[in-house]
């Protein structure tokens, strides 16, 4: 019989890895950190972003790369969902369109980890919302 | 919009947007139905907007001309002989209730509900949010706040808290015998 975990399991197994990872983070500046934004809405969903999220967060996971994931709305670009905007150590954001799964990988290994550009940026005047908003 | 998570991503955003700082996500099995209630603490609406939010060619957004989260959701609601529901207070907050008729034929699957919960719980780390699901006789509650209280400062944001809230939803959902 599996032995189903308890809520304290869970604190302990949290902890577990709120340790680990607290010694990456001491080792490491918190703005050496990778940042990844998937846009989530309406349009980037329909055309399978969460699919795309939850791969990039696995093998973020899997490749052990010191990057955090998160969500964003729409960012304009519907005809070229799923859109993903990386955002490496002390450089611009860049926003890559069409990323499937296939496109997420080359993404990881080649922009993510070694710096080199690839394929399919959406090739703009970059802003992020937040800019256009203050204009 | 192939599942019902898929939906959850997408009405989740609208909160998102609207500055909720707790969003409460709940999905009851009642009977025959499936019953989601979004329940946030944003802007909210007045009348009128609530009225318009489910046309369509309705949208706060600047970026594109169409807003379409909210028709699509009631659509597929409706085609299970459900119903959505929306109440708004300007500066209160937002409750979107949705009943799709469970053993429907029309009713979309679920979709892969634990990594949408994980995932905006730790895409999102700027809002709260309580993801309660209740069966018949269990239910299964997870608290953003108490995830980030345990955490202890870490960042929410790293892949490896997201796996791991992933299989916690699962496991929990298995054992409370939700009807995926």
């Amino acid at each position: 019989m599996t032995k189903v975990k308890s809520l304290a399991d869970l604190r302990k197994m949290k902890e577990e890895l709120a340790n680990k990872v607290q010694l990456r983070e001491k080792s490491d500046h918190p703005d050496k950190i990778v940042q990844v934004k998937v846009s989530m809405a309406t349009c980037g969903i329909a055309s399978g972003a969460k699919e795309v999220m939850n791969h990039i967060i696995e093998e973020l996971d899997r490749q052990a790369i010191d990057a955090v994931v998160t969500q964003t709305g729409c960012m304009g670009y519907c005809y070229a969902e799923p859109t993903i905007e990386v955002t490496l150590p002390s450089s611009n954001p860049v926003v890559f369109g069409y990323v499937d799964f296939k496109k997420a990988n080359e993404i990881i290994a080649k922009y993510i980890i070694r710096g080199e550009l690839v394929d399919g940026i959406i090739p703009v005047n970059y802003e992020t919302v937040n800019d256009k908003k203050n204009d | 919009m192939r599942d019902l998570s898929m939906h959850i991503t997408d009405i989740v955003q609208n909160s998102v947007r609207a500055k909720a700082k707790l969003i409460q996500l709940t999905i009851e099995e009642k009977g025959e139905w499936l019953v989601f209630t979004f329940e946030d603490d944003g802007t909210g609406m007045d009348a009128e907007t609530v009225k318009k939010v489910t046309d369509p060619f309705y949208t706060s957004r600047t970026t594109r001309k169409v807003g379409l989260g909210l028709p699509l959701f009631k659509q597929n609601a409706e085609l299970t002989g459900g119903t959505l529901e929306i109440y708004s207070q300007l500066g209160e907050g937002t409750t979107v209730k949705a009943d799709f008729g469970k053993d429907h034929i029309d009713r979309p699957p679920m979709g892969d509900l634990k990594s949408t919960v994980a995932m905006l719980i730790t895409g999102n780390p700027e809002v709260d949010m309580v993801f309660t699901y209740r069966t018949k006789d269990d239910e299964f509650r997870l608290d953003s706040r108490e995830v980030k209280e345990v955490l202890d400062g870490m960042d929410i944001r790293m892949p490896q808290v997201t796996s791991f809230l992933k299989e916690m939803i699962d496991e929990n959902l298995k054992e409370i015998k939700a009807d995926l």
